[in-house]
């Protein structure tokens, strides 16, 4: 009796699923199936091919590796303040953008003054050091003008103005340090590779790579030792809540901000040492690749924004010549942006709660 | 989730102690000036001639800032007397100006050029007037007392007296920034040659010009409140079909004028009206899904893309080519294509809602602009090379070659499709739309068909921007994936929202001025898109609806006015109900 009650529920639970099966969910599965097939198929075809030896493969893999730190700094920035206050902070790539610009000319001084081989450590500190204050206050003035005014407003016109803002941002920087690319300076002691058998790591990733794993460890620790961290996470929890409890959320949100804007300092620097070179819409590119990693995290999860941003950072160097190179598309390298974008608007439709399943995506939207 | 762009965000003027006032307008007018300097407005200005050999738009930006801080300060109306008021405006000017007055005092120290590229010879020349450091710097200090206090003057003296002098300036201001516009239509009839020779020299607005223009001004305004009253009321006293009959002939002649405008104006008029065509045409089929669906789409740049290729790849002459059909063969299909990606591009977001619908929507339209920019699609669409030697649309035997023919084209265009949308909007459709706008969940329990009624909106409104694509194209005569970018996506949703979300007219309103104007102010050109940030910020902040809201915002924000109104005066009467019992005891 009982089972056949459930081979009953059963079927009716498959039928009323068949039921709601629409053309567009067809078409999502078509999709899926497709995506999977490039994937599948491009793998074999290019390890069929072995195009790429052993020791490219671990170049590509720590490339992405580095290049993902770099974006995992920048997607904290778009989860601490979606933690906090449920919304995209649009401008985050124009912010790190700032702080990275106006270190150049720091960076630029320094070099030509021989101070930056002379005392690397010192030298590299007092860059990130001016990017994470230009980066703060750009925040700052961001988030009073455009964000506070709508806080008890669930609308898209934080969005609209935050889209706003990152005009501002991009075209005062164009005006105040002109439209020309600027190179990034490159230190001797930058240059130079590491062996460790038949494989090699370049310096700067490495030093790259270390100085995110650094500032992410630090992060960490204020988020979960200190005072102020504890606030954060009470206020994203329920921030009424937490407002009973004598947290003065006004103070956490600009605390949230401020952090944000440091890991965006650190980031854009970073960036910069990678790439080599710098102008008023470098922000936009890392910008909205941090912003695919912390949904691909999870957003507001901040252990979810690291993974994610090492993730895409690893699957956008790794991808071109493994999944596109093995079905023949010519210059697989030009299709990286590809990736990233790809891998956000699928995230997004098909799994917004990001990998780690918190569903604080389902609050706001 | 409810989509309510309209909503706070007015800015609450808030009563503040009148010393902090002062200080706060000073230092306001100074971070201002201070931000124009740095950035390069000011410098750029400073080459543009408002009248020739006397001003130039940049003193007048000067000057008008530290105007501004007199006026701020004199409409809070927080001082006793009006020679308070005067004082006030004389010290928030002090203030602005000698704050102001740091920036050319740094420049004349250190070299900030190294890093500043705005901060050069030619303006720190334009700050201190050309004189030597100390004495242009203490002008230049001297300008914001003086300036301060005329902008509170302003304010206190009678509305007989400042209206015509606040109107001849503007006038001035309008006569010398629109040279371009003005000159050619008087320069080109021989009737109106004269008086184009009497305002404008060579170079310009010539002084001449700009004291007749002010008195003219100046008088009319003087004459038109002298007898507007009168003139309103002897309307009024006529009878309701006479009033209509006039306003349609208004309307009419206006119509008339601004049709054959573009041919009296010339090809330059022509073509910055051909943008706007455009851009309105776009802003349209976006539109119905912002403004009216609620869907906040990133990606619409995508449509405008597919437009353009599938006109250029049937009609181009060139390896790419595919037919060489005729332009009118080719724009239905390609607008058909938009519509097919509009529905494509819809499906898989037809869930995802807020926010993230606009980073989907925008990944969706770079993940178009990368492809076709690759060498990978290169073969079927000229990868960065682009598509060239596209040919003009024909009219029967009559090329349309030049822009004012495109323009009327667009106009055209233009008026089916905006009649098209304003059917759409009050159909059952449109009503579905506002509807799932509104309250997504409550749409569906209500039994809309959120898939079909989701997948319209994009699909529609992807037709609008593949018809400004199509005669884009053959504007152009060849497209480049350079002229498809996240940024004319952004372009298009800042012109709705500065016009007014959901309205029609506010949506070529929003075009006028953030398309238009920029076109014809060469100099704005550069910082245009400074300036469509700074207008989205400020739309969001001070005036949401929109410069032209639509109807249904205007009834909702007059009841909201009436509603305020009733509570003010209830709090009013409350206060009243208790200081009476006081006044007793």
């Amino acid at each position: 009796m009982k089972s056949e009650a459930a081979t009953a529920t059963g079927t009716a639970d498959l039928r009323s699923k068949l039921h709601g099966f629409t053309y567009v969910d067809a078409v999502l599965w078509l999709l899926r199936m497709a995506l999977l097939a490039v994937v599948v198929l491009g793998t074999i075809g290019t390890l069929n091919k072995g195009t790429y030896s052993a020791s490219q493969w671990f170049d590509f893999f720590t490339f992405g590796l580095t290049i993902g730190g770099v974006y995992a700094l920048i997607a904290l920035g778009y989860t601490l303040v979606y933690g906090i206050l449920r919304l995209i902070n649009f401008a985050h790539g124009d912010i790190t953008m700032t702080g990275a610009f106006s270190a150049f000319f720091l960076a630029r001084s320094f070099d030509r003054s021989g101070f930056l081989d002379e005392y690397p450590v010192t030298a590299m500190l007092g860059i990130i050091g001016l990017s994470m204050a230009v980066c703060t206050a750009t925040a700052l003035i961001v988030e009073r003008i455009c964000y506070r005014p709508f806080r008890h407003v669930a609308s898209l016109a934080p969005l609209i103005c935050a889209i706003g803002a990152s005009f501002v941002i991009q075209h005062t920087f164009r005006g105040m340090y002109g439209n020309s690319v600027r190179s990034y300076p490159d230190p001797e002691w930058m240059k130079g590779t590491i062996q460790f058998g038949d494989f090699s790591v370049a310096m700067a990733q490495i030093i790259v790579f270390g100085t995110a794993a650094a500032a992410m460890v630090f992060l960490y620790l204020i988020v979960q030792k200190t005072r102020m961290g504890t606030a954060m996470r009470a206020v994203s929890e329920d921030r009424d809540a937490a407002a009973l409890m004598g947290i003065d959320a006004n103070k956490v949100i600009i605390f949230t901000f401020i952090l944000g804007a440091c890991m965006a300092g650190i980031g854009g620097v970073l960036y910069c040492f990678v790439y080599k070179q710098i102008y008023f819409y470098t922000g936009f590119l890392p910008g909205i690749k941090a912003f695919s990693a912390a949904v691909l995290g999870g957003i507001g999860n901040i252990p979810g924004a690291m993974v994610g941003g090492l993730f895409l950072g690893v699957i956008e160097s790794i991808g071109p010549p493994l999944f596109l190179d093995g079905i023949g598309i010519p210059a697989p390298y030009q299709l990286r942006d590809l990736i990233a974008f790809t891998m956000l608007v699928m995230v997004l439709v098909f799994r917004p709660q990001g990998l780690f399943g918190e569903a604080l995506a389902k609050k706001r939207a | 989730m409810a989509f309510e762009v309209v909503t706070s965000g007015r800015a609450e003027r808030q009563r503040v102690a009148p010393v902090r006032n002062v200080i706060r307008a000073g230092l306001q007018i100074a971070l201002a000036g201070v931000f124009v300097a740095v950035v390069g407005i000011l410098g750029m200005f400073n080459n543009r001639p408002i009248i020739v050999g006397e001003l130039t738009l940049g003193y007048a930006t000067l000057g008008l800032l530290f105007l501004t801080t007199g006026i701020l300060v004199a409409t809070q109306r927080l001082y006793a007397s009006a020679a308070h008021t005067l004082i006030a405006g004389l010290v928030a000017g002090t203030i602005a100006s000698a704050t102001f007055a740091l920036l050319p005092v740094a420049m004349s120290l250190i070299n900030l050029r190294s890093v500043f590229v705005a901060l050069d010879a030619p303006l720190y020349k334009m700050l201190t007037f050309g004189l030597s450091p100390p004495v242009g710097i203490a002008v230049f200090v001297g300008l914001g007392p003086v300036l301060g206090f005329l902008g509170a003057l302003l304010i206190e003296l009678p509305r007989l007296y400042r209206r015509p002098l606040a109107g001849g300036l503007i006038a001035v201001g309008l006569a010398g920034l629109f040279q371009e516009l003005l000159r050619p239509i008087l320069y080109n009839s021989s009737v109106t040659k004269p008086v184009h020779d009497l305002l404008y020299g060579w170079y310009g607005l010539i002084l001449q010009g700009a004291i007749i223009i002010f008195v003219v001004t100046a008088a009319g305004v003087v004459i038109w409140d002298r007898y507007h009253d009168g003139m309103t009321s002897r309307y009024g006293n006529l009878a309701l079909d006479t009033q209509k009959r006039i306003r349609w002939s208004l309307i009419l002649a206006a119509a008339v004028l601004g049709l054959l405008f573009p041919i009296y104006a010339g090809n330059f008029i022509g073509q910055v009206l051909l943008t706007v065509g455009l851009f309105t045409l776009m802003g349209m089929g976006l539109n119905l899904e912002v403004g009216i669906a609620g869907l906040l789409d990133l990606g619409f740049v995508a449509f405008y893309a597919t437009g353009a290729y599938a006109t250029g790849l049937l009609m181009a002459d060139s390896p790419y080519a595919l037919a060489h059909l005729s332009f009118w063969q080719a724009m239905p299909i390609a607008v058909l294509c938009s519509v097919i990606l509009g529905i494509i591009f819809g499906i898989p977001v037809l869930k995802v809602r807020g926010d993230y619908l606009a980073v989907a929507t925008l990944g969706l339209g770079e993940i178009v602009r990368v492809i076709v920019l690759s060498d990978a699609a290169a073969p079927l669409l000229g990868g960065a090379h682009g598509v060239l030697q596209i040919p003009r649309p024909y009219l029967g035997t009559i090329e349309l070659n030049n822009p004012v023919a495109l323009f009327y084209l667009t106009l055209v265009a233009s008026a089916v499709a905006a009649y098209a949308a304003w059917r759409l909007e009050e159909s059952r459709l449109g009503r579905a739309w506002k509807a799932i706008r509104d309250d997504e969940d409550v749409a569906q329990a209500l039994g809309i068909n959120l898939i079909r009624v989701k997948l319209l909106a994009y699909g529609l409104g992807a037709a609008f921007a593949g018809l400004a694509g199509s005669i884009f194209a053959t504007m152009l005569g060849s497209i480049f994936p350079h002229s498809f970018q996240l940024i004319i996506s952004i372009n298009i949703l800042a012109l709705i929202i500065v016009g007014g979300m959901g309205s029609l007219v506010g949506v070529a309103l929003g075009a006028v001025v953030l398309i238009g104007l920029p076109e014809m102010l060469r100099e704005f050109g550069e910082f245009r898109y400074l300036f469509y940030g700074l207008a989205i910020v400020a739309v969001m902040r001070i005036k949401p609806e929109g410069l032209w809201p639509s109807a249904a915002k205007r009834r909702e924000l007059r009841i909201d006015a009436e509603i305020e109104a009733v509570q003010h005066g209830e709090t009013l009467a409350a206060e009243q109900a208790a200081a009476v019992p006081e006044g007793k005891a």
